[in-house]
């Protein structure tokens, strides 16, 4: 079907619309990558055996779809219009769930979810705390979206954002739409989109060919926001994309996503074909006389790349190595053309705008950041996913309302936002307001929306150390402060966690940190410090206690712990000494037993296996 | 091109629009240090030891790198900047050998002089050096990768001023170097050993083997001369230590190749001190080449040439000059031909 005029793409919707209707029901099953690690897609093969068992094709419409957010608590299941939500489904089980729910109208109370707060079993998802603080204006639809299947996508009047600025929009107007929505780059920095957008259409061409690119190429440590976006709903990726090409008179886009989401670009790939078969790309796209199609570049996985102008360099098959700017690429990008580059999440947000209206979507967040951010909730946190907040939020509310708090009512101690360019925030700022202007202030950043929660038994050196290697290990090695400036952070911090610390360090530490962020070219070097800076800041003590009293106040420096088991709590069971890899635990059986600090490489897995919390890190 | 105003230092300077910073404070007498910068080639940023202020810039900025804008107000010697400058330089030193003392560029090093400026002698920081062995795979150009800096005047002149591309960088972070495809050796890459690498090569990662040991830069006195192989005419500087030539180079930016040479330019000074070389004339005479005085080496060609076209007429003579001769020479030779024995017969070597 070839989509010619938005009057035609009005009744195809409708018609889309028309055939959904006919189902009562409607089961969506998570296929995030992080739900088909616990084998959801069984669980959809017994759903679909399971319809056909009970005879319900008529009945219910199945779907397995992108990204859920609630990773945690994978395989997911949602029925609908019941509400009623499912954790952690058992495959054998999916018969008798979908009898109780759908036959019987009832629930299978056993996969239902628990607050770990209160205990009680909640039945509809809408209230569980981890979704109900949210605004998914975006994740939000995932459940009804198969990521391969147009239809679904055009359910939800799915390009008709695209049709709306096509026909009805100057370009121009676009922008200003986008000006008045306030939208900030969602990739780390923040920048006016709208603002970018105007440089790069006022920008000459030498040929007049501009490029729009999307990058896709997330790479920090336990972030998957644009994965999961990509994933789940690809179109929506490329409906942003064609908007803001007709904004800035770009006649090609490319997504640049990385080789290791396979599922994102099979789903990208599949709904690009869709959407070229269908007449929503490519030439004069629902006959309205632009001209715009996409083309997909597979990164090798530098996290260098993420960075602009290397990401075009990657892109133009060079070594994917940043270059100074100026000239930004808004003015000289792509084979030397005017290029605008956002990320999966911005692009996201530009159908949006169009559909919900720039006003009411700036109605959402705070003075300078509007809309929702989308932030990938990890580490020490009961509830681990994707979640979905308007700016402005406080930390306290993602982290104790949303997150449900630290496992093990251990304390909190830090949460690192930003990724490893970003900086580790004590529990004295948790009330702060989530947005570009706040973080920054407090020494961290908002970033692409990675946020790491970190416990009491978190060591800040470590942390720190393990952010630095990162770096290091990604540095391109183009300039000098970050290729051997982060290798000399990294030795310095080793040194430290090892024991080995003078108060000289602290001092180089700090001379390297300010020295690297003023004189490094790219923003991976310009930022590298701030795991150690705010480390510094905030846990300072923690520093010291390795280097004056080497101890590790957290117990993780393997250098600086000593491993002992209280022998009033010990009941001799032997455990401890069967897992021991290097036999440094004895004892009489039903006697408290040792560990002899020779032999013992505190490698902790004594501590995992007591039953008895008897032994401890010292 | 239009012209922008800009403050350097305080200094009121009217420079052309498209100028970088480098090139604004160059033209104004200010001296700003650089490692990867090479007036042949095209803007790095790569060193980071050119940065200097910029007022409303969130960091540092590269001078090299950074074009002039109206207004501009450039700080190139505060504290700050010549601290980011110091830790750049130890940074390099604490991954460098020290051995100036027998190494062949000491006295030529761009990374010496600027440690001598910045009065480095032991970096505050230390940690892991790479070892690497060196690489002389060639007869030419030996890399030694212990003193390399990663500032990329190798690779880029390669493929931007060869168009060649033998080097690109391989690894990465502390590990980034450059290195040949797969690690092969150079004769088993499309290298031409121009040496145009040695050229730019700020250290003494890249020396040329023919002129190694032999002289150091205060030890060379150097002879500007025009390249005798072909008639481009590119400036060769001749490196004479004691009547010898020990090295050749090509001063940067000057005459028709630009400070670039090719491996004929930069290493075809053997035979200036060849046993085998001809340095007097020499005649036939009962079999035996003898040697002769000049004035008796012409006559004997004068002689012969006149008997031949007294006998034959002037078309019996031919002259074919050479590619290596200079246009002047050239010219005068077809003149000689023309104007005093009367024949078109002139040919050249390019042509056969």
């Amino acid at each position: 079907m070839r989509i010619d005029s938005p009057a035609a793409l009005e009744r195809y919707c409708e018609e889309v619309k028309e055939k959904k209707a006919k189902y009562p029901y409607r089961v969506s099953v998570c296929g995030g990558t992080g739900c088909q690690a616990f084998n959801c897609l069984e669980v959809y093969e017994a759903l679909v055996e399971s319809i056909k068992e009970n005879d319900l094709e008529e009945e219910v419409e199945l779907k397995l779809t992108g990204c859920h957010g609630f990773c945690e608590m994978g395989p997911l299941m949602y029925f609908q219009p019941m509400g009623t939500f499912y954790a952690k489904v058992d495959p054998k089980d999916v018969n008798d769930i979908v009898v109780a729910t759908i036959l019987q109208e009832g629930e299978v109370e056993k996969y239902l979810y628990r607050d770990p707060v209160s205990g009680e079993k909640i039945h509809h998802r809408e209230e569980i705390p981890f979704y109900k603080k949210q605004v998914r204006l975006l994740l939000g639809i995932n459940h009804l979206i198969r990521p391969q299947v147009i239809d679904d996508y055009l359910a939800l009047d799915g390009y008709k954002a695209l049709a709306k600025v096509l026909f009805e929009m100057t370009p121009e107007e676009v922008i200003e739409a986008v000006e008045r929505a306030g939208l900030r780059g969602r990739g780390g920095a923040g920048f006016p989109t709208a603002r970018k957008w105007r440089i790069c259409r006022e920008a000459p061409s030498p040929d007049g060919i501009k490029y729009i690119i999307c990058n896709a190429d997330e790479g920090d440590p336990g972030a998957y926001m644009d994965r999961s976006l990509l994933e789940g709903n690809p179109h929506a990726v490329i409906e942003g994309m064609a908007i803001g090409a007709y904004a800035i008179g770009a006649c090609e886009g490319y997504v640049y996503v990385r080789h290791e989401y396979p599922l994102a670009l099979r789903n990208l790939l599949v709904a690009l074909d869709q959407a070229r078969e269908m007449n929503l790309l490519g030439k004069d796209i629902m006959g309205s006389g632009f001209d715009f199609d996409i083309k997909v570049a597979v990164g090798g996985g530098a996290f260098v790349c993420g960075e602009e102008t290397a990401l075009i360099a990657s892109i133009e098959g060079k070594r994917g190595m940043p270059r100074p700017r100026p000239p930004y690429p808004a003015v000289k990008g792509l084979w030397g053309r005017p290029t605008n580059i956002n990320n999966v999440e911005t692009w996201e947000n530009v159908p949006l705008i169009i559909r919900m209206g720039p006003e009411k979507f700036a109605e959402i967040g705070t003075e300078n950041s509007k809309g929702t951010k989308i932030f990938s909730l990890v580490g020490k946190i009961n509830n681990t996913g994707l979640v979905e907040v308007p700016m402005g939020i406080t930390l306290r509310e993602i982290i104790y309302d949303i997150g449900g708090g630290i496992p093990g009512n251990k304390a909190f101690k830090a949460v690192q936002t930003g990724g490893p360019s970003g900086g580790c925030i004590p529990a004295e700022h948790l009330d702060i307001q989530v947005d570009f202007e706040s973080l920054q202030g407090i020494g961290s950043m908002m970033g692409s929306g990675g946020m790491i929660v970190m416990d009491e038994n978190t060591c800040m050196v470590d942390i720190a150390k393990y952010f630095m290697k990162f770096l290091c290990e990604e540095s391109c090695g183009k300039c000098v402060p970050c290729r051997v400036g982060t290798k000399r952070m990294l030795e310095i911090l080793t040194k430290i966690c090892d024991g080995e610390g003078t108060p000289e360090d602290l001092e180089a530490l700090e001379v390297l940190a300010a020295d690297i962020k003023a004189a490094s070219l790219c923003a991976l070097g310009g930022t590298a410090p701030n795991p150690v800076l705010t480390t510094l800041r905030y846990f300072r003590h923690e520093y010291e206690e390795h280097i004056y009293n080497k101890k590790c106040p957290a117990g993780v420096c393997p250098a600086l712990i000593t491993i002992k088991i209280d022998p009033e709590k010990c009941n001799g069971c032997g455990a401890c000494a069967k897992v021991c890899p290097v036999n440094a635990i004895s004892g009489e059986k039903k006697q408290p037993h040792v560990v002899d600090p020779e032999l013992c490489i505190r490698c902790k897995v004594c501590m995992d296996r007591c039953r008895q919390e008897a032994i401890y890190a010292e | 091109m239009k012209s922008v105003s800009i403050t350097i230092d305080g200094k009121a300077v009217e420079v052309p629009a498209d100028y970088t910073i480098l090139q604004a404070a160059r033209e104004a007498g200010i001296s700003i240090p650089t490692l990867c910068h090479d007036e042949r080639l095209e803007p790095f940023g790569a060193c980071r030891v050119c940065v200097v202020k910029v007022e409303g810039a969130r960091a540092l900025l590269p001078a090299c790198a950074t074009p002039v804008s109206e207004g501009m107000r450039i700080w190139t010697d505060l504290e700050e900047v010549r601290r980011a400058r110091r830790t750049v330089i130890e940074l390099l030193l604490s991954d460098h050998p020290n051995d100036c003392m027998v190494c062949e560029r000491s006295g030529s090093c761009e990374l010496q002089d600027l440690a001598y400026e910045y009065g480095v002698r032991e970096p505050r920081f230390q940690g892991e050096r790479h070892t690497y062995e060196v690489l002389d795979d060639n007869p030419l150009i030996e890399r030694d990768y212990n003193k390399c800096i990663v500032c990329g005047r190798c690779v880029r002149i390669c493929r931007e001023v060869q168009g060649v591309g033998v080097y690109d960088f391989i690894n990465r972070g502390f590990d980034a170097i450059p290195g040949t495809p797969y690690g092969r050796s150079l004769p088993e890459t499309p290298c031409e050993f121009c040496g145009q690498c040695v050229s730019t090569c700020p250290t003494g990662a890249l020396v040329s083997i023919p002129y190694k040991g032999k002289g150091r830069a205060w030890q060379v006195t150097k002879v500007r001369t025009t390249c005798p192989y072909c008639g481009c005419g590119c400036q060769v500087d001749l490196h004479v230590r004691d009547g010898k030539v020990v090295g050749a180079s090509s001063p940067v930016m000057v005459g028709p190749g630009q400070g670039n040479l090719c491996v004929k330019g930069r290493y075809g000074y053997e035979f200036i001190h060849h046993p085998d070389r001809l340095t007097r004339p020499m005649v036939r005479k009962g079999g035996e080449l003898v040697e002769v005085s000049w004035d008796e080496a012409l006559d004997e060609v004068a002689g012969r040439l006149k008997e031949i076209m007294e006998e034959n007429g002037p078309d019996s003579v031919a002259f074919l000059c050479s590619a290596r001769c200079t246009n002047e020479e050239n010219y005068l030779l077809q003149k000689l031909a023309r104007a005093v024995v009367g024949t078109n017969n002139v040919d050249h070597c390019a042509r056969l």
